[in-house]
């Protein structure tokens, strides 16, 4: 594999197999010293054209865990700020020999259009309302860790699936192992052609929830309120938010996920994040563990050298 | 595994086919507890003795010296069973990069190494470079007061300068061939494509 | 007396036009046809043996983007690749930089054009900048000959000022021509809203955006009287509707582009936007619909919406990238090699019946016969061809056909009697 563009450059055997990799990473965080000399030489770098914290971070620490070099880019003091095209920020990176580039923006397929222009792996970090596969594998880890498997599992994706890359990813992901998926939104949230989804939808959160073995919150993006999605955040809570009542009817055991950053007292109600079956810390933690493996696989050979 | 074992082995191809079997099970079990009374021997007991077992070949060998010390430590009050750990080197091998090379088997350090006296264990020593590896990984796990190194055969052919503390048996081979040892023997073959 | 032109004869041909087709030669001589029949003989001889001889094309939707935009194309580069593709005539879209929304703005396009090597018409802009807001002064640019007005790139939104266009130029002679496209349903898509844009993470415009237009013009076409165009049509849903129109009386006419009938928004799946066109690619049973349109007549017209964008803002991120593709130099292959219709049909698609919309008939579209003026096109309908962007005449590359093999080429271009392309090869 020489991309991770989207979940579907893995496959459910892909999947199973970052996960597993994903494992030995989490005892290399473990150790005192948690910092394994694999991709010593390699550089890592960090093409965010759109803010991001836990996401940025998490790949650096996973890029250091490995021993990588990380170059890190940011638009705000970049040479895209006085108009330079987004091939030729992509060639200069190029030139100086990266490796892999992680590749966040907010147009969809630029991940996509970076791979076709160098020669380093590009890792898609999140893309518009695309993809941001390296979600879906932490998640389908986080699940795995908690539940044992994700195949046979309910999991209820509530919130603003339209416009969520987190939730693309994940549907292709948890079904891709064999789960099934519900969502629940308010029709102006789902995305269109929906039911050419492999997956159910549902208006009515109440049912769905008493019968699911993991609910996956999404971020209510404020910054869409113009676009007259939502009448108000208040009716949006109270209708179709995971509030103190639902949790308490949730199954005994039942995940609450949540890719962060979280609205408090939107989409889950702060009480509820910090039950013992919240898994919002967990999934940042397992993110490097993830990470690590995907940069790993990406990198640990060298494709152009013959293999001894 | 050590090393040229690894790159011919599965996943990387080829089938082992024993030639010569060299060392019977009876020989493997007299080797196992020589060489647990030389441990305990030269550490004067088995206090601060931790066994590290390199994955996935040196496991079981880990397993019946850490047993094999615990029994000596029976008859002998101030000695006891000593902490046995796994190590999977493949993160800290110097052919990265070179082939595909996936983690086997768990990595599980059971203590902190600081000031511990570390026996890294394997099945067959040969270029030493899963040595090298695993003395690279267990800087990880802090400062170890010693490292010695158990392998129940050293067939030669090193390409660094390491040397085991305690060998079941020196065996002399050809480049080409292989060793096999497991609980029930050690076979001397070769791998067919 | 002054000497005689060299006469040009166009030896061996199928001669196709709305009379119907003969296998006889063209003589053209001093700009006009001068002789149609068997064995005749000229000064220079252009070689038709196993080509179809029809009039010259006529391009109802071309972007020329001079003034403005002259690093992707500018008249004279454009026209070249008009006659590339057989076009003897072309109508330069109005959403140039400064717009054509002026009588200063038609005559510097015109007198560009009057340099180019085919006819290059000017349309006008229905409403000053195209801002949909104010009328444009149509009766000054249509004394200077302009014949098709349009806001083309967006749509009038305002139903009110929409009539109000149609009474005014219906007292002009002059027709509008509408680029349909619901600016509040539309906003915020970069490709057809359905399977496809829902996968890609892409914002999409719904078939809708285009079809209530449709409708409301029609609707406004009743009320006033006055003609309407349909620009580049891509959905079923209107051309259901246009041909109801049609069928009801109403005075309205339609064209569809190429990639309508060519190609479908999977195209967008890698992200490349070159494929990104407004109307956009539609799912194929829209495309199904563009072709049955073209064959039972519900459309009148192919029409290319030519739209050159340099390499750099085509290799911008999809939603960031200008929409459009080139299609003067593959209009006609496609035409042959994708709608399964009689070569006499897509003659006519191309050439008498956009020349009758644009108001043009007198001088292109044929019939071929003594006394008219030579614009002419001969192509092989059989040869076959690969699309090379880089050999393309056009100065931008943003073909969607890159690496496609094509079935029926252009061999010579007359426009007034010049051979402009003969033998494939462009003269200057």
């Amino acid at each position: 594999m020489k991309h991770l563009l989207s979940v579907d450059d893995l496959g459910a055997e892909g999947i199973e197999h970052v996960c597993s990799l994903a494992d030995h990473f989490t005892e290399v965080s473990q150790r005192p010293i948690p910092k394994v000399p694999a991709l010593r030489g390699k550089t890592v770098v960090m093409l965010f054209f759109e803010n991001s914290t836990r996401t940025r971070l998490s790949f650096e620490v996973a890029a250091k865990r490995l021993s990588a070099d990380v170059m890190g880019f940011s638009i705000a003091s970049s040479s895209v700020q006085k108009g330079e095209s987004l091939r030729d920020t992509v060639a200069t990176i190029s030139a100086m020999g990266a490796h892999a580039m992680v590749v966040r923006h907010r147009s969809a397929g630029v991940p996509a259009q970076v791979a076709k222009w160098c020669d380093a792996s590009v890792v898609n970090a999140g893309d518009g309302t695309h993809e941001h596969p390296t979600q879906a594998l932490l998640d389908c880890y986080t699940i795995k860790e908690r539940l044992g498997t994700v195949a046979g599992k309910h999991i209820v994706i509530l919130g603003d699936i339209k416009h969520s890359r987190v939730a693309r990813s994940g549907i292709k992901a948890f079904t891709a192992l064999g789960a099934k998926v519900t969502l629940v939104a308010p029709a102006t949230l789902l995305p269109p052609a929906v039911e050419s989804w492999p997956v159910e939808v549902s208006m009515d959160i109440d049912t769905v929830l008493g019968d699911c073995d993991v609910v996956y919150g999404l971020r209510v993006q404020l910054e869409r309120q113009g676009e007259a999605l939502l009448p108000s955040l208040r009716e949006y809570s109270a209708h179709w938010g995971l509030t103190v009542g639902r949790a308490k009817r949730l199954p005994t055991g039942a995940l609450v996920m949540h890719p962060g950053p979280v609205n408090r007292g939107v989409e889950i109600a702060p009480e509820v994040l910090d039950w013992p079956n919240a898994t919002v810390n967990e999934q940042v933690r397992h993110g490097v563990s993830v990470r690590m493996a995907v940069l790993y696989l990406l990198l640990h050979v060298d494709t152009d050298k013959p293999v001894l | 595994m050590a090393e040229r074992e690894r790159r011919r082995t599965p996943p990387y191809g080829g089938v082992f086919v024993a030639r010569t079997q060299v060392m019977t099970q009876a020989d493997i079990k007299r080797a196992t507890w020589r060489m647990a009374h030389e441990i305990v021997e030269h550490n004067q007991g088995s206090n601060d003795l931790v066994v590290v077992g390199l994955q996935t070949g040196g496991v079981w060998l880990a397993t019946d010296i850490a047993a094999a010390i615990g029994e000596i430590a029976d008859t002998d009050t101030t000695h006891e069973k000593p902490p046995c750990g796994t190590l999977d080197v493949a993160f800290h091998r110097d052919d990265i990069g070179l082939r595909p090379l996936l983690p086997q088997a768990p990595t599980k350090i059971p203590v902190h190494l600081d000031g511990q006296a570390v026996v890294i264990v394997d099945d067959v020593l040969h270029t030493g470079r899963t040595i090298r590896a695993a003395l690279d990984a267990l800087n990880s796990y802090g400062r170890p007061r010693t490292v010695q190194l158990c392998v129940m055969v050293d067939r030669g052919h090193r390409e660094l300068p390491i040397r085991p503390d305690y060998v079941g048996k020196n065996l002399p081979t050809r480049q080409d061939e292989m060793v096999n040892a497991s609980r029930q023997g050690v076979d001397i073959g070769e791998v067919h494509k | 007396m002054s000497p005689k032109l060299a006469s040009t004869v166009i030896k061996g041909g199928l001669v196709v036009d709305q009379t119907g087709q003969r296998q006889v030669d063209v003589v053209v001589q001093d700009g006009y046809i001068v002789g149609v029949g068997p064995d005749l003989s000229g000064d220079e001889v252009l070689d038709a043996g196993g080509c179809v001889v029809s009039a010259g094309f006529v391009d109802l939707h071309t972007h020329l983007r001079q003034p403005g935009l002259e690093e992707a194309e500018t008249i004279e580069s454009g026209s070249w690749a008009a006659v590339r593709g057989g076009f003897s005539a072309v109508v330069a879209m109005p959403n140039t930089n400064p717009p054509i929304d002026c009588a200063a703005v038609v005559q510097e396009v015109l007198a560009l054009g009057a340099k180019a090597p085919c006819d290059v018409y000017s349309s006008g802009a229905i409403t000053v900048e195209r801002k949909g807001e104010q009328l444009a002064p149509m009766a000054e640019m249509a004394e200077l000959g302009v014949r098709l007005f349009t806001d083309d790139g967006t749509g009038i939104q305002s139903a009110g000022l929409m009539r109000r266009a149609m009474e005014y130029a219906s007292g002009l002679g002059v027709l509008l021509a509408q680029h349909c496209e619901v600016t509040s349903l539309a906003q915020g898509g970069h490709m057809h809203e359905g399977e496809w844009s829902s996968r890609l993470g892409i914002g999409g415009v719904p078939a809708e955006a285009e079809e209530l237009m449709v409708m409301r013009d029609i609707a406004l076409c009743r009320l006033t009287g006055a003609p309407v165009h349909f620009q580049h049509l891509s959905t079923r849903g209107s051309i259901a509707m246009v041909r109801a129109a049609r069928q009801g009386g109403l005075p309205v006419t339609a064209e569809a582009a190429p990639h309508h009938f060519t190609l479908t928004d999977e195209a967008c799946a890698g992200y490349d936007a070159t494929f990104k066109v407004n109307p956009p690619l539609r799912p194929l049973d829209d495309v199904v619909a563009v072709r049955e349109g073209l064959g039972d007549g519900a459309v009148d017209a192919i029409a290319t919406d030519h739209a050159p964008h340099t390499p750099d803002s085509k290799e911008r991120p999809f939603d960031q990238a200008p929409p459009g593709m080139l299609g003067l130099e593959t209009a006609l292959s496609l035409a042959l090699g994708e709608l399964n219709l009689p070569i006499a049909q897509v003659v006519g698609l191309l050439s008498w019946q956009p020349a009758a919309i644009a108001g043009i008939q007198d001088t292109h579209g044929g019939p071929i016969a003594v006394g008219r003026q030579a614009n002419l096109c001969v192509f092989d309908p059989e040869e076959t061809w690969t699309v090379n962007p880089d050999t393309l005449a056009s100065l931008a590359r943003n073909t969607p056909y890159g690496g496609r093999e094509m079935r029926g080429r252009v061999r010579h271009t007359l426009v007034g009697g010049t051979a402009v392309v003969a033998d494939q090869e462009m003269r200057s």
